[in-house]
């Protein structure tokens, strides 16, 4: 099964579970979580059921192409139900079935392993799902958003897309994974890598990127203040990967790294409250009977 | 009485493997309350356990609870009967709460009074009207970490799919958070299907027909079993680590063992890399042959039976490979840099922002050695040593390999120093310097390593409190409490005469030359010997020496460490003589009495006005200068035990407070510099054996 297949499949099973079919959202992050779609929308009490498959950057895995096993952009398909169906186990199960994955065949464990993301003032509870040995998913039940409790909430399911399908195609090395017939990963993403890749490490001026952060901070702020939550958590984002290339280069010290994160948090706490007290304004829509997950 | 037996059973998403075992003691233990608090009378109690479930079997337990039978008593005779015959408001009211009636009442004597007596019976409930209330035992249960799930509000450590809860073959009925009681349980997560508990009897078979095995004794025997077969096929030895055993248990439902392999190339890595990335990462069991050289093959339990083997081996196989070879591309970037390469980059590494970066750590550590090493008596080659293995000392820090396997520091700073060609016990002090690592582990054997140690954590420890991070409550983020019982371990072991004291002061010394914080030396040397007289009455409560002579030895200056603990060994093995409690009493007299000397003035022999007075003075020198020549507890102890006669001589004849002035003056002053040879020993007020 080729990638494009995988997406396919995927989508169509968490389609048929009830989730809306989101596109990528448009602005650089380094994780799924971060959209908006699973940031914001975790928050809060109306029902949310999404997937879609989020290409993920991250410079300081950046190998220029050369490394089987890193990228400094990878794929990750996310799903987000809220509030977590009794049943998200077999139905994540059953998407690996799907995928072609027998469960008798392989040795499939669910693994503790909770997640945080400082930056955001995140928190969950879950596992991570081996496969033979191999992390190919993180599930994750919420436990906190943006600093606020999670009520009711989500679970987030996000299968390293890369990962799995080298085990799928079995392939040692990354970029000679079929996207689609006639297509490998090498085909479409090595240039950019390794482009990206010497960007990062070489030719990128932190001192532009450290302005760029203090500018787009500012935004961020000056949005808010004008109660505006989405372009102000667009500049967010564009800070945390901003931060994330001045990270890869070393050009952030461990003090400072606190104190940038630190910033980070802050302002995402600030949307995630923001953003709630705008939904109860509009007394929380999607409570009306819309969005409700089709239960097997 | 007629019994059933009864199961109890919380189905659960998988749970941390680390939680199982202690959850399922703790369940099985709550369940034995919850029938003792209620009298319902059981027999044998099996546990079980997997990811996914949490069991309680109790054979035999009682239809109902054990009816009450006691005799009753209650107010005299003349008071329960009336003039008239009839039973008095008491009497009545007595019978009433009592439960019975006055119909009931009998009349027995005691002490010579006729008293009312009632013979009380309560009979028992039956079982399973009150075993609803399990429920409370379930939701009761403690975890080391709760999560919540969908829109509810209980805090669990998995969410609850399912309760099996029978009385002989009767379902327990409740509910927690719409999950009601049934009979029916989950197999196999794949290979096995829902089955219903026909009674808790048949539990554990019905389950292995679903490719559970339920307990988790059997399952751990079956790991070790395949294991053993495994090595007898391929005549392999394959050590087990029972931690992760342990965790491997708690992983799987019904577990087989299966092997893989690896490039032999693989096998040039440091041993601690490959089995670091077996077990920690993997939870694999590493392969080893007689000789305990390590092999290229894995060995790891599979949840399920023995189906497509090859291709889960392959798939495992791919994983170690990936992870191995980023490993063999760290070490060969780190053997291609030298030792001065990483020292420089601990300058761009912020320890803490108030206490500056690791490379000025290192400096401290470095002065701080220094100075230790001298104090401990170390000659010219050793301190040499020391001032090389405390430079680099935190170099591997900044490796690779550390980077990516941080349980490794210390150990990779050891084989790289070497492989540069360190000194041995130079290198083994950069692995030694964290020890011990953990709360009952060892101390550094060196002695380079020892003092190093101690120049890390009193660094640690001094520059903390120095800019005010203090251990509070469950807060100790620096694991500053950890440190300190390391020193005290250290100083002890290796029966070093330094006193804390002076320890501190020169940890203090070498803090602030680096100007961190702001707290005066006396304060922060206050704070410290605070901090550190808890950690040593923490080690003391560890060889069971009791409370108050813990109080005792500690009350004045802490001196040396080795002294210190032999003071406290030998007041507890005389404890229990004859005389120890007069002799105690004497010291005490004396310590007591100092307190109300004003004056410091030297001891006036012309003003001694009795025989016992001059005797006691004349003990006081000898015993003085015993003290001064001794250094063993035992010898100390003999010496002022010695002073028991002539003190109580002394009081027997002697007013301290006399009426005049200088005699009383100079008998004050005889007793405070009797005091101070007695406290610098112990402070014998805190027994509590007088």
């Amino acid at each position: 099964m080729n990638i494009q297949e995988m997406i396919l499949t995927l989508q169509k099973h968490w389609s048929d579970h009830g989730c809306i079919l989101m596109q990528a959202y448009d602005v650089e992050k380094g994780a799924g979580t971060m959209s908006p779609y699973t940031f914001l929308r975790a928050i809060g009490p109306e029902p949310w059921n999404v997937a879609y498959v989020e290409p993920s950057r991250r410079p300081a895995d950046g190998r220029y192409g050369e490394n089987p096993n890193r990228l400094y952009q990878h794929h990750q398909f996310q799903v987000i139900m809220k509030p977590s169906p009794d049943n998200i186990q077999e139905m994540y199960l059953d998407s690996l079935r799907s995928l072609g994955i027998d469960p008798l065949e392989h040795d499939i464990r669910f693994v503790e392993d909770n997640w945080e993301n400082p930056s955001l003032g995140c928190a969950g509870l879950g596992w991570e799902v081996w496969l033979d040995g191999m992390e190919i998913t993180q599930f994750t039940y919420f436990q906190q958003v943006g600093g606020l409790e999670c009520k009711p909430v989500s679970v987030e399911i996000t299968y390293g897309i890369e990962r799995l399908a080298s085990y799928i195609q079995e392939k040692e090395n990354v970029f000679d994974l079929e996207w689609t017939k006639g297509f490998t990963v090498r085909d479409i993403f090595y240039q950019p890598e390794f482009e990206h890749s010497k960007y990062t490490f070489e030719t990128s001026d932190a001192d532009m990127l450290f302005h760029l952060f203090t500018v787009y901070e500012k935004e961020a702020k000056r949005q808010m203040d004008e109660g505006l939550v989405h372009p102000a958590y667009d500049y967010v984002l564009k800070c945390s990967h901003v931060f994330n290339i001045l990270d890869a280069k070393g050009a952030i010290s461990v003090t400072e790294r606190t104190a940038y994160l630190g910033r980070m948090r802050g302002l995402a706490r600030q949307i995630a409250k923001t953003f709630y007290e705008e939904r109860e304004k509009l007394g929380f829509p999607m409570l009306k009977g819309k969005g409700e997950p089709e239960h097997e | 009485m007629n019994k059933r037996d009864l199961l109890l059973e919380v189905g659960l998403e998988e749970m941390p493997a680390r939680f199982v075992t202690d959850s399922m003691n703790q369940l099985g233990s709550r369940v034995e309350e919850f029938l003792q608090e209620r009298k319902i009378s059981y027999g044998n109690i099996k546990l079980y356990s997997t990811p996914r479930r949490l069991a309680v079997f109790v054979q035999g337990v009682a239809e109902a609870q054990e009816d009450i039978e006691e005799e009753a008593k209650g107010p005299a005779k003349k008071i329960a009967l009336q003039e008239d015959g009839s039973w008095s408001k008491a009497a009545i009211g007595f019978t009433r709460g009592q439960g019975m009636s006055v119909e009931d009442i009998y009349f027995k004597e005691v002490n010579g009074v006729e008293y009312v007596h009632v013979n009380k019976f309560v009979k028992g409930k039956p079982a399973i009207d009150l075993l609803p209330q399990l429920r409370e035992v379930i939701v009761g249960l403690h975890f080391g970490k709760n999560m919540r799930w969908a829109d509810n509000e209980l805090r669990y450590i998995r969410p609850i799919k399912w309760i099996v809860a029978l009385f002989g073959s009767e379902v327990i009925p409740f509910e927690i958070i719409n999950v009601s009681t049934w009979q029916k349980t989950q197999g196999h997560r794949f290979l096995g299907e829902t089955v219903t508990i026909t009674s808790p009897a048949e539990y554990e078979e019905q389950l292995k027909a679903q490719f559970v095995i339920a307990d988790p004794a059997e399952r751990k025997d079956m790991i070790r079993r395949q294991l053993a077969q495994l090595e007898a096929e391929n005549s392999w030895v394959i050590p087990v680590d029972e931690g992760l055993l342990e965790e491997v248990n708690n992983l799987v439902e019904y577990p087989t063992a299966l092997s893989g392999s690896f490039n032999r190339e693989f096998l040039e890595l440091p041993e601690e890399v490959l089995i670091t990335s077996m077990k920690e990462h993997q939870r694999y069991f590493p392969v080893k042959d007689e000789t305990n050289t390590l092999l290229p093959f894995f060995v790891t339990v599979r949840n399920g039976d023995s189906r497509s083997l090859d291709k889960v081996a392959r798939g495992n196989e791919k994983v170690l490979r990936a992870r191995l070879a980023d490993a063999d591309f760290f070490y060969k970037e780190d053997q291609s840099k030298d030792i001065d390469f990483f020292l420089s980059k601990l300058q761009a590494i912020v320890y803490h922002e108030k206490i500056g970066t690791l490379a000025e750590k290192v400096s401290r550590i470095r002065r701080l050695s220094a100075k230790l090493s001298e104090l401990a008596g170390a000659m010219k080659e050793e301190q040499e040593k020391v001032d090389r293995a405390a430079e680099i000392c935190k170099f591997d820090l900044v490796t690779q390999m550390v980077y990516e396997f941080p349980e490794l520091q210390g150990i990779m700073g050891e084989k790289y120093a070497l492989q540069k060609g360190e000194d041995r016990e130079v290198a083994q002090a950069v692995n030694e310097h964290y020890e011990p690592r953990h709360a009952d582990g060892e101390a550094p054997r060196a002695f380079t390593g020892a003092i190093v140690s101690l120049a890390d954590k009193l660094d640690t420890i001094v520059s903390c409190f120095a800019v005010d991070i203090l251990p509070t409550g469950s807060q100790d983020p620096y694991a500053l409490r950890r440190q300190a019982a390391g020193i005290v371990l250290i100083l002890e072991e290796k029966k070093w005469n330094i006193p804390l004291e002076t320890v501190l002061e020169t940890a203090i010394a070498v803090v602030k030359e680096d100007g961190i914080g702001e707290k005066e030396t006396g304060l922060l040397l206050e704070e410290l010997t605070a901090f550190f007289k808890l950690r040593i009455k923490h080690s003391l409560q560890e060889r069971n020496v009791r409370y108050d002579f813990i109080d005792a030895v500690l009350a004045g200056r802490v001196g040396s460490l080795p002294s210190l603990f032999a003071k406290a060994a030998v007041l507890m093995t005389h404890k229990e003589e004859a005389g120890f409690k007069e002799t105690a009493e004497a010291l005490s007299r004396v310590a007591n009495i100092a307190k109300k000397a004003e004056v410091q003035s030297s001891i006036n022999e012309q003003l001694f006005e009795n025989k016992e007075e001059k005797v006691l003075y004349k003990e006081f020198l000898r015993v003085q200068q015993g003290l001064e020549e001794t250094g063993e507890a035992e010898e100390q102890f003999a010496l002022l035990e010695s002073l028991k006669q002539p003190i109580e001589q002394y009081f027997d004849h002697t007013m301290v407070m006399a009426d005049d002035a200088a005699v009383k003056e100079n008998r004050l002053n005889q007793m405070r510099k009797l005091a101070a040879l007695i406290l610098e020993f112990a402070d014998f007020n805190k027994l509590l054996v007088k």
